[in-house]
């Protein structure tokens, strides 16, 4: 019963909040509303017994992607207004998305009610251990069984950063800017830095 | 779970990896001044890892023994065959790129980055591991460690614009590439229940559910984005006419290698049997390569663009070995492979050792009119390439040409066969335009510059190969490609 009660209460504010990304005006509460929707689809994660997920879910979707989404939307400047003017010119291609993703709906559920959809393991491979929580039937396959492709997905993302690197790090021009030191700002003491001066009155500073 | 016997079997991707890090800590202490030497490094690293995988390719690697970590990866004959050739084509690239980077042509950098070297390494260590793929994720691992490094090694010159141009549209599609293949990957998984090879042939046995007829197109077509079959072709003349030549070389011989040989692996080992729900599929896109890449380069007057849609109309036959799906087809393919890698080397080295006064290279028709008066040899280089590549008798082309028919018709394809026949000759129109403006026009402009040793040497070796001299490798290579077929078979 409390599961019930508990489902029908996420889910509705994710449906509800999700609706709400699309109709509010205002970027930044779209984003807001987003990450609502982000928080209550966590929990029903966790109704499902995928707490790894929904602790996932929370830490990366709201602490990282959200808020950057938050930060890109605060600095772009979009002019809203312009950005609706086309709706009726786009509207036939909408219509077609929406049509395509309707069908998909449909297919979907189709396939669903057709039944004899066996998801799972034929050849016995991959059983999830029994009494593991999630976190470490994960571990214990990303770690043991699958450690190869973790270290293969380590070293794309080394490559990635390399060409992030490549493809846009300037090395700074010789003389271009003076180079912070460290170890120079340290030593400075209060006595090099400043100077006492009473000037007389109506008379200026020479610096 | 003993690793052991598995760290064996990737000692040549441990080996890669490995020099890959170190030249990576080198590049960023040295800079781009020690471009060369660390080209140098990265090239031995691959030629040793060449000679690692020589045992195995010699003796033959198939069965249980040949699994690693415990069947994400398949190293038997067939992988080794592809590794050999992509090391190969590695190490091509290599050694043409400092020229390439000193030349005018790179625009203002003038230099080799140092991540050139260390980015040609990682992407055959991913290229490696696609071709021992046995598995849905450590495919997708290699394909896009490999796909990844491909995207940055074609924005490398970054203040050109072709070459960022060329960059972003192979990122933008490629990513849409991988999409679709994922999307089909996954609608597998979700019918079969397994991402191993083996288990989802198991899974697919019988008459196929629609879902599961989608995942095997889906994943198809990915693949075929990889080695740009029509009528997934259309990011292939962009890519390589903005790419940096030597990265151009590069994307035609070893990524092409790979890619093959994964949907020749998925296509045997994942759908093999379902061979009549993926051969109509693999037949037209033949076919349409072979078509629409004669069609294509006719109206080409840069030489880049015109070698994009040769590799295209190269891949159709490729693919029509592949169509024929029996071993004597595979092998047939292999020898292909083989011979193409090492025809795509010799004209772009021979491309990139065309200069003009100032140094810059030159790309276009009207750069090479007259060419045998200005630079003689590299013109009758060309002309072996360019007839080899027309699949004109004495020269090693042809060979490769005629065991893929010989596999098409022997299998009773013979219409295919014949259509396949008859577009060549309409791509053979291209070729020989290259010999008449080379050989026929007033020459133009001076073509000079000091060409390396390298080039030489890579121009000499390929020439020689692809000569009627290379008959006498025929033998060895056929019996290589027939064991690594075989071993592709042992599966059935």
């Amino acid at each position: 019963m409390i599961q019930a009660i508990a489902f029908y209460f996420f889910a509705a504010i994710v449906v509800a909040s999700a609706v709400m990304v699309i109709w509010s005006r205002n970027p930044v509460h779209s984003v807001l509303w987003l990450i609502l929707a982000f928080f209550n689809a966590a929990g029903l994660m966790v109704l499902l017994g995928a707490e790894f997920i929904a602790m996932l879910l929370v830490i990366v979707y709201v602490g990282a992607v959200a808020v950057l989404f938050l930060f890109v939307v605060m600095m772009l400047d979009i002019d809203f207004a312009a950005m609706r003017a086309g709706f009726s010119r786009n509207a036939p291609l909408g219509l077609a998305i929406a049509g395509i993703l309707l069908a998909e709906l449909l297919l979907a559920v189709g396939a669903y009610n057709a039944g004899g959809l066996t998801l799972g393991t034929p050849d016995g491979t991959a059983v999830q251990a029994a009494d593991a929580t999630n976190i470490e039937a994960l571990g214990a396959l990303l770690y043991g069984r699958y450690i190869v492709l973790f270290e293969i997905a380590g070293i794309i993302l080394l490559v990635a950063m390399i060409g992030a690197i490549v493809l846009t790090f300037q090395p700074p021009k010789p003389g271009a800017r003076a180079r912070q030191d460290v170890g120079k700002q340290i030593s400075r003491r209060p006595e090099e830095a400043t100077v006492m001066k009473s000037p007389p009155v109506g008379q200026g500073v020479e610096l | 779970m003993d690793f052991a016997p598995s760290f064996a079997l990737v000692l040549p991707e441990l080996l890669l990896s490995f020099s890959g890090l170190v030249l990576l800590l080198v590049a960023a202490w040295g800079g781009d001044k020690a471009g060369r030497q660390i080209a140098i490094a990265a090239s031995a690293a691959l030629f040793v890892a060449g000679l690692l995988i020589v045992p195995g390719l010699h003796f033959g690697t198939e069965g249980p023994e040949s699994l690693a970590f415990g069947g994400l990866f398949k190293v038997d004959s067939f992988a080794l065959f592809a590794k050999a050739l992509i090391y190969l084509a590695a190490i091509a690239a290599l050694m043409i790129a400092p020229a390439f980077f000193a030349s005018p042509s790179a625009g203002t950098e003038r230099a080799m980055r140092a991540e050139y070297p260390v980015l040609i390494l990682f992407s055959s260590v991913g290229m490696g591991l696609m071709v021992s793929a046995s598995d849905f994720m450590s495919l997708y691992l290699g394909l896009e460690l490999t796909s990844l490094t491909s995207y940055v090694l074609a924005a490398i010159l970054r203040r050109d614009t072709r070459s960022g141009e060329a960059g972003l549209k192979y990122f933008v599609l490629g990513a849409l590439a991988s999409g679709i293949l994922l999307y089909g990957m996954s609608l597998l998984y979700g019918f079969t229940g397994g991402t191993g090879f083996a288990a989802v042939r198991a899974g697919l046995t019988g008459e196929m559910g629609t879902g599961a007829l989608f995942g095997v197109v889906f994943v198809l077509s990915g693949l075929a984005f990889k080695i740009s079959a029509v009528p997934f072709h259309m990011w292939t003349p962009d890519v390589y006419e903005g790419a940096p030549t030597p990265v151009t070389a590069f994307f035609s011989t070893a990524p092409k290698v790979a890619a093959v040989v994964l949907t020749a692996r998925v296509a045997f080992e994942v759908f093999g049997g379902q061979v009549a729900a993926w051969q109509q599929i693999v037949m037209f896109m033949a076919l349409a390569s072979i078509i629409f890449g004669a069609l294509g380069a006719i109206g080409q007057e840069n030489l880049k663009r015109l070698l994009a849609y040769s590799s295209i109309n190269n891949i159709g036959f490729i693919l029509l070995g592949l169509a024929v799906a029996n071993t004597q087809g595979a092998s047939a393919m292999l020898i292909y492979l083989f011979i193409y890698v090492a025809m795509s080397i010799g004209s772009f080295a021979a491309l990139l050792m065309l200069r003009a006064e100032d140094g810059s290279l030159y790309e276009t028709f009207a750069d090479i009119r007259g060419l045998s008066v200005t630079r003689p040899a590299i013109a009758w280089a060309l002309l072996i390439f360019m007839f080899s590549l027309a699949g004109i008798p004495p020269l090693l082309g042809f060979y490769s040409k005629f065991v893929v028919f010989q596999a098409t018709i022997e299998a009773g394809l013979v219409a295919f066969g014949a259509i396949a026949i008859a577009a060549s000759v309409i791509g053979a129109f291209y070729y020989i335009k290259f010999v008449k403006v080379m050989f026929f026009d007033e020459p133009a402009g001076v073509v000079t510059g000091k060409s390396g040793p390298a080039h030489w040497v890579l121009l000499g070796l390929a020439a020689l190969i692809v000569s009627p001299l290379g008959y006498f490798l025929t033998p060895s290579l056929a019996a290589l490609a027939d064991k690594a077929a075989a071993s592709l078979f042992l599966a059935v």
